[in-house]
């Protein structure tokens, strides 16, 4: 099992929530302090440093027009953070490949993130909520087609190493690809995706070699996902997929006393009891199912989760497994209930921060969950040693097979004192 | 279904002195497969539906079958039309309806088109007047006449369905569609018709920007109309939409917002029928 922290960023300063009538697309940013936002920044990225320091690894994701995350462009501070820590790896989840215009930039950006981190960077992909369709300007008739295109060309310029060449598919048109630099790792990073009810796509991202991920899911919604994948791979004669092929995110916290538990996951909560939108917001034409969409407009159907949620009680939440809190026993008893509920995974994401907790309380509780949760699931979860790129994470080619290989590159990497590093060598994986 | 239909007959039979017999056909244009409705004889007719389809199996279809065969194609992706991949624009559709007068041998067509359907007219026009006799055009979409910071065209997915209904109507009472009264087949007609619209027109917003400058290649006489109270565009936007077309004459109807044949028929007909003689 591998631990990820997370906080979205978030903006918490809001006015009362009678006096705005979405934090999403609209919310005007005369709400946001500079004076404030810039020590948030700083805080936020402070909290990945202490993961690192504690063996946790850092997940950071993106979102737009929103006081729910102010981390707007996501590559910006996964590369402060890949500069900044030694050895966590950092997972990005993720960029929004659906909406990106020039994919090709993100091939490059996450290139470079893989280089300057040593091959820790964890390169997810989202298809984006619907709130941020606003905002890109995206279409959002086309964002599940459009977000496998260009993760497939990203894959290819990550994976040509010889030169341009061309692309012109049914939304993106390229003639002359040619990324610099090529990925570290080797021969690109591992992929991520995320995803809700639909199967088929869980299916595919898993067959692909891809973590599927699934975010404040109820237990009994992950295992019908998870089960459903592994079942789809088996009807087509695949082997089953390991656990780290599938990833899970609650909302943590860790105390030494049940109260101070209750206490932090309070704060965390905010995330869940901050999240209003207009309705129109949620499902633009074309994002969800037909039959979906007719519910929603003809008022069958209004908010779906997030208005369930917003209702419902914190106690609801552990019963289901989206929050998991308590001592670290506790914690540690809840995770493995739900391991085996849904019938396993390898990553879970701890979104350990979230509203206007201090920094201190923050810090605590990730302190207590990477000394005393973290390595008691340790060899929870099977790795895959088969599937995919996930064999050979964090290395890059080896210098024997590197076809560029010169007399010059050879003399200038002696003048210049490079070495290969690989700060993961000494990391032993999950058995 | 068979008692349905079987009910349905007698009615039928008992109608068609009055009132004209619609009929269904599909043809195959490039990849997709149209639904054409027609009812009447005449001078042919070819109504091209707004994106909210408040026009067909209306009074307005009465009162015009009376002297025209209109012919009603369902846009692709509507009712039962299909849309493959291979449409993804509203000039793409404009093509096909181009064909659809050839398969049908069609000529001296007077076209009436609604908000895109009135689009549609003008795409078809600027690339193929032969066959073409008059465009009356109602509160047309399809060109941009601001600049980059104006909004032409209100957002219709930005706002609450309330707030758009107002700006679709002067008296939103007279807005024939209440979502929350549907049945599940009429939802999933609208849910599938509004995916269409999104799919077409969500970029660029509800227009080709090529269109305003080949409007001077539409060489029939053009009349547009306008509800004065129109909210999604403006009457400006329409009154600099007509100059742009050689000779076309503009038309107001007040207390009326973008849909005027819905909310002011009489009013409507009244600036349409001396058009269409």
């Amino acid at each position: 099992m591998e631990f990820y922290h997370f906080t979205e960023f978030p903006w918490p300063y809001l006015p009362p929530e009678d006096e705005y009538t979405s934090m999403r697309v609209n919310l005007p940013n005369n709400v946001y302090d500079p004076n404030i936002g810039a020590d948030l920044y700083n805080s936020y990225l402070d909290q990945h440093l202490l993961a690192d320091e504690l063996g946790l690894n850092c997940m950071l994701n993106e979102h737009h027009q929103t006081a729910t995350c102010m981390n707007s462009a996501a590559p910006l501070s996964v590369a402060i953070v890949a500069r900044e820590t030694k050895q966590a790896r950092i997972c990005i989840l993720g960029n929004p490949a659906a909406n990106l215009r020039d994919p090709i930039r993100c091939a490059e950006e996450m290139a470079m993130i893989d280089n300057i981190s040593h091959g820790r960077l964890e390169c997810g992909f989202v298809r984006g909520v619907p709130y941020e369709l606003f905002g890109s300007n995206c279409n959002p008739t086309e964002t599940s087609a459009r977000l496998w295109e260009s993760i497939d060309l990203m894959k290819k310029a990550w994976t040509t190493h010889d030169g341009p060449f061309n692309y012109e598919g049914r939304w993106i048109h390229k003639r002359q690809v040619n990324v610099w630099p090529r990925p570290y790792q080797e021969p690109h990073m591992p992929i991520w995706m995320t995803g809700g009810s639909d199967v088929n796509h869980a299916t595919r991202s898993v067959e692909s070699g891809y973590t599927f991920t699934m975010f404040l899911t109820p237990t009994t919604g992950m295992k019908k996902m998870f089960d459903g994948v592994r079942a789809n791979l088996k009807k087509k004669g695949l082997p089953k997929p390991s656990d780290d092929l599938f990833a899970f995110m609650p909302l943590v916290a860790v105390g030494e006393t049940e109260e101070e538990a209750l206490k932090f996951v309070q704060q965390v909560f905010w995330y869940v009891t901050h999240n209003k939108a207009e309705p129109q917001f949620r499902a633009p034409p074309g994002y969800v199912e037909t039959e979906l969409y007719a519910n929603f407009l003809s008022g069958k159907f209004s908010g779906g989760r997030t208005d369930a949620i917003r209702t419902k009680g914190m106690e609801y939440f552990r019963e289901n497994g989206v929050a998991v809190y308590g001592t670290p026993d506790q914690v540690v008893k809840q995770l493995k209930n739900i391991y085996k509920d849904i019938g396993g995974f390898g990553h879970l994401i701890a979104m350990l921060h979230s509203g206007d907790m201090p920094y201190k309380d923050a810090a605590k509780s990730m302190k207590l969950f990477a000394k005393e949760v973290a390595p008691q699931l340790r060899g929870l979860g099977n790795v895959s040693d088969k599937v995919g790129p996930l064999k050979d994470r964090g290395r890059p080619i080896p210098a024997a097979k590197f076809s560029g290989r010169t007399a010059a590159l050879e003399g200038a990497r002696a003048k210049a004192g490079v070495t290969v590093r690989s700060p993961n060598k000494k990391k032993s994986k999950a058995a | 279904m068979a008692a349905q239909k079987k009910a349905a007959q007698p009615k039928k039979a008992a109608a068609p002195k009055t009132k004209a017999r619609t009929t269904r056909k599909t043809y195959q244009l490039q990849e997709a497969r149209v639904v054409v409705e027609t009812r009447g004889t005449g001078k042919p007719l070819l109504l091209l539906h707004s994106e909210d389809r408040y026009e067909h199996n209306t009074p307005l279809i009465d009162e015009l079958t009376k002297n025209h065969r209109v012919i009603m194609p369902w846009m692709p992706g509507f009712d039962k039309s299909t849309l493959p991949n291979s449409v993804t624009s509203i000039d793409d559709i404009s093509y096909l309806y181009l064909d659809l007068l050839d398969q049908m041998k069609l000529t001296d067509v007077t076209i009436l088109g609604f908000s895109v359907g009135g689009w549609i007219a003008n795409e078809m026009a600027t690339k193929n007047c032969a066959h073409l006799k008059k465009l009356a055009l109602i509160a047309p979409l399809g060109i941009k006449n601001g600049g980059a910071y104006d909004r032409d065209i209100e957002d219709i997915y930005f706002h609450r369905f309330d707030v758009v209904k107002k700006m679709k109507f002067h008296d939103i009472k007279k807005d024939p569609r209440v979502l929350t009264d549907m049945s599940d087949k009429e939802a999933m007609d609208e849910a599938r018709a509004r995916e269409t619209t999104a799919q077409l027109c969500w970029d660029p917003y509800f227009h080709n920007p090529s269109l305003r400058y080949r409007l001077n290649r539409v060489t029939v006489k053009t009349l547009v109309i306008w509800g004065a109270n129109d909210g999604i565009v403006k009457p400006a936007y329409g009154r600099a939409y007509a100059k742009k077309i050689p000779g076309a004459k503009f038309a107001n109807i007040s207390k009326a917002g973008h849909f005027p044949h819905v909310e002011q028929p009489d009013a409507f007909m009244k600036i349409l029928r001396p058009f269409l003689r």
